[in-house]
Order: structure tokens, then sequence, then C-alpha cells
């Protein structure tokens, strides 16, 4: 969720303004002293930070990255236990405490997103289960009096050349003793036994039978429950409250006031809750009283009409629009989203004079660490983190103001140390809490010449920028415009002579976020769609059309070409039915869906979607057709039926029902082509979801030769 | 006073019973594993069995267990032997996983009272429970897997 361009030092300087001067690379000394007496203790042998293998054979990995779903738990030590040749039936996981010894790799920080945690762990873990495997043969070497070199490793055991054997666990005492080593070698790709393989998950047995535990689920003697009253509308601040009836509400311990609204700490949530709508809050409205989407969009339609920040420009794209045979202007437009995770925001807190313990599913270790520790007055590591599972993420649980985590402290604080303290925000709370895809709006010209050759592209995109007003905002200052907000059309791979990309950023008082696939999920649906409407323009096949314009960027092509050859692109199909093709690069990975659907009394029906996938290197191929099923299903939920509106300030939507998910019965079939691929590893998370808007909505033209140009599809607003 | 039986083991609380069963069972019996996702029988995250059928634990006040047998994830079985939860396993369903207590019991529901399902019939069953991370596909996969699995059992 946080674009790739985001660099290094943008996240080490967002670190430090985040955690309030913490230095990356530095061990904290409470942490280092556990981890020693972890390693020194007798039934255990912790070689590195991400290991711990137990006199049983039991191998723990510490992973430093959040499970939402995307697999991490499993693909992180999958690659540890490739090097280590553990027995896999032994290998189990752990969530790593915050520490600096878990920074993401790339980005400085402990975190996980932008689809970036298997590439950016890829030698990280690999090497921490090679170091482990040094150090047991050195112990297996020095008991057997032997030379390293005659011994080898399988399955959790160091053997010799007679098949004499050592499990792990029988040599985990002695490797305590071993020196790490300096250097290690890595497997040779083709001797891989784990990588590349449809491994199993390792999470799935706690989540089937009710155990695995979320943020909602923690519990704690003592601990208590608040839901708290915020603000109707975005900028909205507490005048006055009246607390006579809901303070006599069974079960309610303390009613305060904290800088988000009227907190109700009660014994459970739904006494806390049925206080919390027992109170009466009185509002100062604020500046958003008057705003509308609608109004907005309209204003964003004005906006475009005059040039923009100037993104990237080849050639002469106005002049050749005007001499263009033929032509065509398409404004695109994308709602508000929510991110709407299963699991409604929520975290924990045991907040003592002199220490913040938090037990919360997070993205962004680091930056809630560093924003808690402000509030509760304490240094950084006097506040612990415990990653518990997530019940989705999607982006939202990594905010960059910790706004989930910050409002726990405060309730915390309010209600008065020692407190334990659990935030619980209901669905409605959840949905209205902000941080939300922006709407965007893209003004696109194009126009091709006499023998259909595309030879002008002109794109302006009008909408709000994720990292003005964040630590990230010198990325702004940096490139002269929010990457986040162009990502995908900035990098447009068509080879059109002239194009333009321009960018009008907006101020609109709605807190917005990454949501799964950032940028990509608007610079998809405009930029796959137009050119979807120059092949119709040039009256040619939009598949061989894009194939045209692809010829150097073979990786494009071919995704391309497979998603094509396995959905029969171009065969006959069932009567009523049409296809429609979409392929996007994004977070370093390549994908193209072709979408099947009918459409049935203005009602668009979704049959199947066939993905191809080039990810480069890849680890898990099961959870990899797992993240590209969901992907797809996430990007079709968000183009057939999601939209957030806003009518005096108001945000019209509240649940489930007004802001519907796809379900079982719409749900299409999903197909995944994995392409065998020796480039860079990249993202998976992600790159399952833009496709899917523009795959869909060019079927949809296919099947009623009407074209989409707003989400979500309404047929009624189809041209 | 509300008795009533879950997971086989009789509870007597003392808790108000216009209280949600949902959060009876979450806050006051410990049994985390049925999930709150919208609070108005929309998503079937909190979905148990109260004798049997299938019940939007969210919206149904304790007061309607009283008496009654409930079920929740926790009491589908002991050891993970149920054959959905074999199923489940066999076809790695669970993404970030908070949905599916809720799938699992609706899908028990399905396979009782039609053992062989059509996708249509799952279709149908199932459309109650959301699931955000996409899983329809393996889902619809492991019930037809379960529903072999329970007829090869009691072929025997």
């Amino acid at each position: 969720m946080i674009a790739p361009q985001i660099e290094r030092r943008e996240f080490l300087k967002f670190s430090l303004v985040a955690s309030g001067g913490l230095m990356i690379g530095f061990y904290l000394p409470g942490m280092s002293k556990l981890a020693a007496a972890e390693q020194s203790s007798a039934n255990v042998f912790m070689p590195n930070a991400f290991v711990r293998i137990g006199t049983d054979d039991r191998i723990t990995v510490i992973v430093n990255h959040s499970e939402m779903g995307q697999g991490v738990y499993t693909s992180l030590p999958m690659l540890l236990a490739e090097e280590l040749d553990a027995d896999w039936a032994k290998v189990g996981f752990e969530p790593a405490p915050v520490d600096p010894k878990y920074n993401h790799p790339v980005y400085g920080i402990q975190m996980t997103g932008g689809s970036t945690s298997v590439w950016s762990s890829f030698e990280q873990f690999r090497n921490a289960g090679a170091a482990a495997r040094a150090m047991l043969i050195a112990a297996a070497a020095q008991q057997w009096n032997v030379n390293p070199v005659t011994l080898r490793t399988e399955s959790g055991a160091v053997l010799d050349r007679t098949n004499r054997k050592l499990t792990y666990g029988q040599l985990a005492e002695a490797a305590a003793k071993m020196a790490p080593p300096a250097q290690v070698a890595l497997k040779d790709p083709k001797t891989f036994k784990l990588i590349g393989k449809p491994v199993k998950r390792l999470d799935t047995s706690e989540k089937v039978n009710g155990k695995a535990v979320f943020g909602l689920d923690v519990k704690m003697p003592g601990m208590l429950t608040a839901v708290i009253a915020r603000p109707p509308i975005f900028g909205a601040t507490m005048k006055s409250f009246d607390d006579s009836r809901a303070r006599t509400m069974p079960g309610v311990r303390k009613i305060v006031a904290v800088p988000t609204g009227v907190a109700v700490v009660a014994d459970t949530f739904w006494q806390a809750k049925t206080a919390r709508d027992a109170l009466r809050v009185d509002w100062d409205e604020g500046a958003m009283l008057t705003f509308n989407t609608k109004q907005m969009m309209q204003q964003f339609r004005e906006q475009a009409k005059t040039p923009g920040k100037s993104i990237r420009l080849e050639g002469e794209p106005d002049a050749a629009f005007a001499k263009a045979a033929k032509k065509l202007e398409a404004v695109y437009e994308v709602p508000y989203l929510s991110h709407l995770m299963m699991e409604p925001l929520n975290c924990a807190v045991d907040l003592r004079a002199d220490s913040c313990e938090i037990w919360t599913g997070t993205q962004f270790q680091t930056v809630d660490r560093g924003n808690a520790a402000k509030v509760a007055g304490l240094a950084n590591e006097k506040v612990q983190i415990h990653t518990t599972f997530l019940g989705g993420g999607f982006g939202r649980r990594a905010n960059p103001h910790s706004d989930f985590v910050v409002e726990a402290v405060q309730v915390a604080k309010a209600a008065g140390a020692p407190v334990k303290v659990k935030i619980v925000w209901t669905r409605e709370d959840d949905m209205h809490g902000g941080w939300y895809r922006p709407a965007f709006l893209h003004a696109i010209a194009g126009g091709v010449d006499e023998v259909g050759s595309a030879v002008s592209w002109r794109s302006r995109l009008v909408g709000q920028s994720i990292m003005a007003g964040t630590p990230f905002e010198s990325m702004i200052a940096k490139k002269g415009y929010d990457p986040a907000s162009v990502e995908g059309v900035d990098d447009l791979p068509y080879a059109i002579p002239n194009l333009a990309v321009e960018y009008h950023q907006t101020q609109v008082g709605v807190p917005v976020q990454w949501w799964r696939s950032v940028g990509h999920s608007h610079t998809a649906f405009a930029t796959e769609c137009f050119i979807d409407e120059m092949a119709g323009l040039a009256r040619k096949d939009p598949y061989r059309f894009r194939r045209a314009l692809l010829q150097k960027h073979p990786r494009h092509l071919a995704v391309l070409d497979l998603a094509a050859e396995k959905a029969g692109w171009g065969k006959p199909l069932p009567k009523g039915h049409a296809q429609g093709i979409a392929v996007h690069s994004s977070f370093e990975s390549y994908v193209a869906q072709v979408a099947e659907v009918s459409v049935q009394d203005g009602k668009v029906r979704v049959h199947r979607v066939v993905c191809a996938v080039d990810c480069g290197r890849y680890v898990n191929p099961n959870i990899i057709a797992a993240q590209i099923e969901g992907g797809a299903i996430y990007g079709a939920s968000a183009a057939l039926f999601q939209e957030l509106t806003f009518e005096k300030g108001r945000l019209q939507q509240t649940n489930f029902h007004t802001f519907p998910v796809m379900r079982i019965n719409e749900c299409p079939v999903v197909e995944t082509h994995l392409l065998e691929s020796q480039e860079k590893s990249g993202g998976i998370g992600e790159p399952g979801v833009p496709c899917a808007a523009p795959a869909i909505a060019n079927a949809v033209f296919a099947a009623t030769g009407k074209r989409i140009r707003k989400l979500p599809i309404r047929m009624t607003e189809a041209v | 006073m509300i008795s009533f039986i879950v997971n086989k083991r009789r509870k007597d609380l003392d808790v108000d019973p216009s209280t949600p069963l949902l959060w009876v069972l979450r806050d006051d019996l410990g049994l985390t594993g049925t999930k709150y996702g919208c609070g108005m029988a929309q998503c079937g995250a909190c979905t148990v069995h109260i004798n049997g059928e299938a019940v939007r634990s969210c919206v149904a006040p304790v007061s309607r267990a009283a008496g009654q047998k409930v079920t929740t994830i926790e009491g589908l079985s002991p050891d993970l032997s149920d054959p959905l939860q074999r199923a489940w396993i066999a076809e790695d369903v669970p993404q970030c996983g908070y949905c599916q207590s809720g799938q699992l019991m609706s899908a028990a529901v399905l396979l009782r009272e039609k053992p062989q399902p059509t996708d249509e019939d799952i279709d149908q069953a199932m459309t109650g429970n959301i699931c955000r991370c996409g899983t329809y596909p393996r889902i619809r996969k492991a019930i037809h897997r379960a529903a072999g699995m329970m007829a090869k059992g009691s072929a025997k």
C-alpha cells in the first residue's frame, strides 16, 4: 500500500519524525537483553533475531511483517526453513516485537505494506536460516570431532557420511555456544525444496477453530472496553456533552473527553456501546458542513479543463491531438472508498505510570510506537506493541498518524493509569473514521491517425494527495507532486509518441490514505478503459491494439498474451456473454486480466476472470494464487458496488448494506496463471486489484456497446 | 439469570437479557472465535447455531438462547476433525481468517440439509457470509470436498 517510489531515506526521515528521534539500527538495550537471555537459556537456541530452535526440535520463525491474510506467516518462514534445511512439519511462527532489528530492510521502519514483504525479506530470512544451519553443523562437528565440511543437513538434522544423525533439537544447546558465522553461502535455487512450491499455510488450523487471536479478541484480567462518540463531520469539534443518562447505565466505569470525542469506558463492549449511544454531544460542526461529493466532482471537472502540474511530457500531445484523424475525450471518475476490513479497528492498551503495552493488528509498528510514546509521555523503549493477527489491513492499519493507536492511548490516559482498556470501533465508527481511498477524476484526450495508430494521449488527474500533511510530505517537495497520486499513469507503457500526464492536487477536508493498490486503483481503471476506447476509435481489436503498442515491454506483453490465450480471447462465448481485457504493472509485478460478463436488466454479472501474473522469482504459488484471486475480487467489489458519498458534510454510507461487498453468489470463477520468471521478485498483495475494474468495464462495453466512465458501474450512467 | 447450553456445557449467567448473544459469548464466556463484523446481520461473521440452526448472534438477544443449545466455532469439533475444518485446511481457504468461523458455521448447516450441494446451493446458503479477502472460490471448493468426505464416511 505504500508507493514503491518512496525511497529508503524518506522512510528513515519519516521514522525519525514519527518515532521522536529514535535512530535506525540502534538496538534497544532491553530487547537485546531479552534476546540474550533466550540465547543462553538451556533449552533454546536463538542464533539471530529471526529463529529459535528448541530442544524439542520445534523451530519458531519470528516474523517482522504483519499477517493480514497475505500469507507472510508462511512465506517468510519458508525462506528461513529452506536455508536451514528444517523439517517443515516442525516449523512455527511468532510475531516480532517492535524493535529496530525487525525494521523493513528497504524502508528502515518496522512495517508491512507496499506489497514488499517477501521480496524485501528474501535474502534476510535466507541468511538467517543459513547462519543457524552453519552453527548447528559446527556444534555437530565438535561433538563428533570431525571436520564440518564432511557433514550435511537434511530435514531438521545434521548427518555425517555414515548417516550418523543429530537432530537440531539435540544440537540446540551446543549450537547456542557456537560463534555465529561471519559469512554464509546460500543454496543454489535449483536445489530448493520449499521455495517455489505450493506449500500450505501455517496459520490455517487456528483460523478454522476460532483460536486465532485478532486485536478484537485480546483479553486481560480487569480489562475494560471503550466505545467513542466521534464527530459526525470531519473537522467538527466537541462543544459539550451530556452524559447524565449514560453514566447511570450498567457497567459504565468512566466517561471521558478525548481529543477525538467522548469515550465511554465500561466492563463490556455492549455496555460501552449502549451508553455511548445514550450520550448527547453538542458538536461545533466546522467548515465541512456544506461539503458534498457531487459538487466536489463537478469542481474536479472544471479544474481538469486547465493544465495541471506536468508529470510527464513527450512530444507535442496538444498539437498531435489537434491534427489527429480521429480523436476522443473522456472523463473517468472514481469515488472515495473505505478499506472495510472484516475486523473493525480496535486497540488494547495497558497503561501504567512507567510503561505502555499495546495489543493491536497494525501494519505500522515503529510509527505507532513513536506516536503512542508521545501521547503517553514515555520514552519509546517504554512502549511495546504486540502485533495480533489482522482481520484484514488493505492499508488502513498503516496510518501515518497512528489514529486508532493514539486514540486508544488518549483514552487510557484520560481514564487514568494504571488501566487496561480496549477501544472498539463499531462497523459504523470504522466506516465513518476517514482515511479513505481518495476520489479521483481523470480527463483523457487521445488521437489516432488514418491507419489507426495511436498518436497522442493526455491524462489530467484531479484528486487529493495521500502524502500531503504526513511526514511523507518531503516526497512531494522533492518530486513536486505526490507520486502515489499518479503511479500507474506516469509510467504508461504504451508507445504513443506524444504523451502528457498532468496533475491537479486538490485540498479537501476528507482524510485519505493508501487503499490496496493505492494510485493504481484508479489509474489502471482510467488508462485501461481509455486505451480500449482508443482501440474502438481505431476500429481494432482491444487485445491486438494493446499488443501493437507494447512491443518494447515484454513483461506486459507476456501476461497480456497469456491471459488472452487462457481466456480463449475472441472465441465463441455463451449467448449474452462478452470479454474485456486489461493489463497493468504495479509494485514491480505485471498482471493482465480478462473478465467475462453479461448484462441483464441493467445488472452486470461477472462470470469469469482469467488472470496472468509475472511477479518475478516467486516463493509460494499457492499464496500467490490466493492473493490474485482475492485482489481481483476486491477490485471487482469496488467496481460493481462501492462508493462513499457526502451530503452536507455527512457520510451517507454506514455499514455493509449501503457499502456492499461482493458476496459468494456474485463471485466469478477466478483463474490464476503464473509465469515462470527469473526477474527480481515483485509484490503480490496488491497487483491483483488494479485490472479488475477496467477488465470488467471493457467487457461491459463489449456486451452492450456502452462505455463505463464512472465507478461504481451503473448502466444508467454508461455512455 | 439466563441458562443455556454452550458447546455441550451448561452456563448460568447474570446478564441483561437484551444483550446480543454475540457479546455474551465473547465478553462473558470468553468464546472469541465468534466474530463481530457489522452488528446488523449483514456479514455473517457472528454466525452460531441455536439448536442446530444458523443464527446471527449479533442481533439475537441472549434471551433467545435461554434453555437452548448453542454451538460456536469452538464447539464444531474439539480437534479439527470436522470434515469442514479438514476441507478448509486442505484447500487453504483462509486469508486473514476473520470471517471463517462464520463461514464454517453456515456451511455446517448447509451440509446437514444438503449433503451433496450444487454450486447454486452453496451460493444460496453462503450468501449471508461476507469475506473481504475474496476466499469465495476456495470456500466453494472446500464445501464440495467436505461433502465428498462425509459421503465417503457414511458409505463405510
